[in-house]
């Protein structure tokens, strides 16, 4: 005689599976929250993401974290010529204020350029490397010193206290030459904008 | 990955699949095939770039004014990503130089110019009479010197991915001869007279890459190259797959599709499957490379286009300016209006004639306002949808091309953009006439150079915060320097601030002082004094 089922087991099934979809939407909706959250970073990390991190000071804080949190507490989004005006407009969306033009108190949209000592002139007074916030500069007292053009963020602030003026800003190409261009643009097929050397 | 549980399943299965969408464009293949391949002339000047290749530039190793032999070392490769150039005749350097070159890269680019002496006096030859002889580590040493990159049109360095795939363990060899392009017949006419060394190269490949199969496969319109092949390959362990004709067929995923019937996940390489492609023509040179030990100075091209009286396919030496292969096809200056390098599909328009064959030109197009009418003007998108038909990638053609419009790169990248194998199938089908592949060919540099903002951005943010803490270190250690009674005092008292007649005042006792100290000593003194003077000094 086959035996009967007992309806214990069918519970115990019926019960087994229940928990398991349970367990599958729960993993799902950790997942999408997980996501959400991952999209969603602190509003400082966001602005600061934002911002050109050349650290020059232009805006008047030391650099640009401590701008981002003054941005934070609601001071001006316009404060930034390094970043120019593709900065302030995407600041001003995520900020949901108004577009604003440069403040030029603040200073001009310059191209990028990076700091180039003449070694030949320079004293070694180590001032440069005091002043500069990313530690890009090497060299010793009284010995010659020169400037790690990687990581040079072309901020300006060896250039002023130099006492011999031996630092120049060389501009340099900013990223790789533009090949492709969307057709929309209408400049043509294809153009190749020179490397500046 | 290399255990992965594909590999059993797929080496079951080899024959002829589908590949999903893909178009069917109509072929020209047959003016180009009419002749033989023809070893191109002499040119007087080569142009031979450092960079042909994907990856980074070769670094030059001769000087200018220097004479140097064919087959010479000209430029040696450069860390892995990177392939040395030979010289392809002799001749003199005249110059190591920027000029213009083709591809996709940057147009002008570190270039060496060689004048040929005409003698063509070629340095000596090291072949291998055995290969077997050789392990397949020196095998693989010897491409790599062969300056071998991946002549189907990608240019990876084969020596390279050949290492990757011994790394990781291959099961499956794909020799790539499907060569789907409507215009190219490089590899075909290949095929069909050399099948025999094809089959050679494969069979050394097979032996560095260590893998247990290895499978030709080739479009089935091409009868002549499947007839030479299986003719060469009877008495060799390797496979012949003959495919549907579908463009495109020749993309390293689609071969692999159509080939194993498994789809790559995205994200993933051939090799993490267990796979490994190279193309027809690339195992024409490792078999170059390996028994004749000739380095890659040449390849075979199709010249083809209606300006060009007789359209063939020529053996041509690397550094060739593509103007004067034009000449020898006797091309018609008047009907010709440009030229495109690669096939009609997938190539790119040349700015100008003078550029050098490269070794991944596999086709030079000289185009034609009958062939090639001028496009008709972009119209907005109706949304058929016909182009998610034919993607190969499985993409949303049409959403990617808003998404392009709208420079909305995280959604590009949300919606795959980096699947993209440019293959231009959406833009044939299109019938509003949009560029899409231009869109994504740009959409995809603007992904690039964001990213590389973003990665520049960081660095200096972390070295400006380490900055900030290396000097506050500083501070605190100058503190902790000082004396802890000299801290105490300045911590207790608060801090004075300066004035300028305390200052006098204090100047003026610190005189008093010293004129005291004067008189004491100008005064006559004991002897006990004295000896306390001498212990002082």
């Amino acid at each position: 005689m086959y035996p009967l089922i007992d309806t214990i087991y069918v519970q115990v099934i019926s019960g087994s599976l229940v928990l398991l979809l349970a367990a599958h939407l729960g993993l799902k909706i950790w997942q999408a929250l997980l996501r959400q959250r991952l999209l969603q970073r602190s509003l400082l990390e966001r602005i600061n993401r934002l911002l050109p991190q050349t650290q020059c000071g232009q805006c008047g804080y030391e650099g640009c974290l401590p701008y981002a949190r003054e941005i934070c507490r609601g001071d001006a989004i316009n404060k930034c010529p390094p970043g120019g005006p593709e900065t302030i407009v995407r600041l001003a969306a995520l900020m949901h204020r108004p577009v604003e033009p440069l403040n030029p108190a603040h200073g001009q949209v310059k191209p990028f350029a990076v700091a180039v000592i003449r070694e030949a002139e320079c004293i070694g007074c180590t001032k440069c490397i005091q002043a500069c916030p990313v530690d890009a500069i090497i060299g010793g007292p009284k010995l010659m010193h020169t400037v790690i053009e990687q990581e040079c963020t072309g901020c300006d602030l060896c250039v002023e206290p130099c006492p011999v003026d031996c630092i120049d800003m060389i501009s340099r190409a900013w990223g790789n030459p533009v090949i492709w261009l969307l057709p929309s643009s209408g400049v043509g097929v294809r153009q190749q904008l020179d490397t500046a050397v | 990955m290399s255990q992965s549980p594909h590999h059993k399943s797929f080496t079951a299965r080899l024959r002829a699949h589908k590949i999903f969408g893909g178009i069917k464009p109509a072929v020209y293949k047959a003016d180009a095939l009419r002749s033989r391949v023809m070893p191109a002339p002499l040119p007087g000047n080569l142009v031979l770039p450092l960079l042909q290749h994907q990856g980074q530039p070769a670094m030059a190793v001769v000087e200018v004014g220097q004479a140097v032999l064919k087959y010479q070392v000209l430029a040696m490769g450069n860390g892995p990503l990177s392939v040395p150039v030979h010289a392809p005749t002799s001749g003199v350097i005249t110059a190591i130089a920027d000029s213009a070159v083709p591809g996709f890269g940057a147009q002008v680019q570190r270039c060496i110019h060689l004048q040929a002496d005409g003698l063509d006096t070629a340095a000596e030859l090291q072949p291998c009479l055995d290969y077997r002889a050789l392990s397949h580590l020196q095998l693989l040493a010897l491409i790599d010197a062969a300056g071998i990159c991946g002549l189907g049109g990608a240019g990876f360095p084969t020596a390279e991915k050949l290492r990757v795939s011994i790394e990781q363990g291959v099961e499956l060899l794909i020799i790539n001869a499907a060569e789907c392009e409507p215009y190219i017949s490089a590899d075909e006419s290949l095929i069909r007279e050399r099948a025999d060394r094809v089959v050679s190269g494969a069979e050394i490949l097979q032996s560095v890459c260590l893998a247990k199969r290895c499978v030709i496969a080739i479009e089935k319109d091409k009868a002549d190259a499947i007839e030479a092949l299986s003719t060469a390959l009877q008495d060799s362990s390797i496979e012949l797959l003959v495919l549907n004709s579908k463009f495109p067929t020749g993309g390293e995923r689609q071969i692999i599709q159509a080939v194993t019937g498994f789809e790559v996940p995205r994200g993933l390489l051939p090799v993490d499957a267990g796979i490994l492609v190279q193309n027809a023509g690339t195992a024409y040179a490792v078999h170059n490379a390996i028994v004749e030990g000739k380095p890659c100075i040449s390849r075979i091209t199709t010249l083809t286009g209606s300006p060009l009286q007789t359209p063939k396919n020529f053996e041509a030496l690397i550094g060739t300016p593509v103007s004067f292969l034009f000449e020898m096809c006797g091309i018609d200056k008047s009907q010709h209006t440009g030229t495109i390098m690669g096939g009609s599909l997938m190539g790119i328009e040349l700015d100008s004639d003078e550029v050098p064959l490269i070794k991944t030109t596999n086709c030079l197009l000289a185009k034609s306002t009958g062939e090639f009418p001028d496009p008709a003007p972009e119209q907005a998108c109706i949304r058929c949808g016909y182009c998610a038909d034919v993607c190969p990638a499985r993409l949303l053609p049409q959403q990617l091309y808003a998404f392009s419009r709208s420079e909305d790169l995280d959604q590009l990248e949300e919606h795959g953009l980096a699947d993209c194998i440019e293959c231009g199938a959406c833009a044939y089908v299109c019938p509003s006439h949009i560029p899409l592949v231009q869109y994504y060919r740009a959409s995809k540099q603007a992904i690039a150079e964001r990213d590389r903002q973003f990665q520049t951005s960081k660095q200096w943010q972390s070295r400006f915060q380490f900055h900030q803490y290396r000097l506050k270190k500083e501070t605190t250690k100058a503190l902790d320097k000082k004396l802890p009674g000299a801290e105490k005092t300045t911590a207790n008292e608060p801090a004075q601030p300066f004035s300028r007649d305390q200052a006098r005042d204090e100047i003026a006792a610190a005189v008093r002082r010293v004129a005291a100290r004067h008189s004491n000593r100008t005064a006559p003194s004991s002897a006990k004094d004295k000896a306390k003077d001498k212990d002082r000094h």
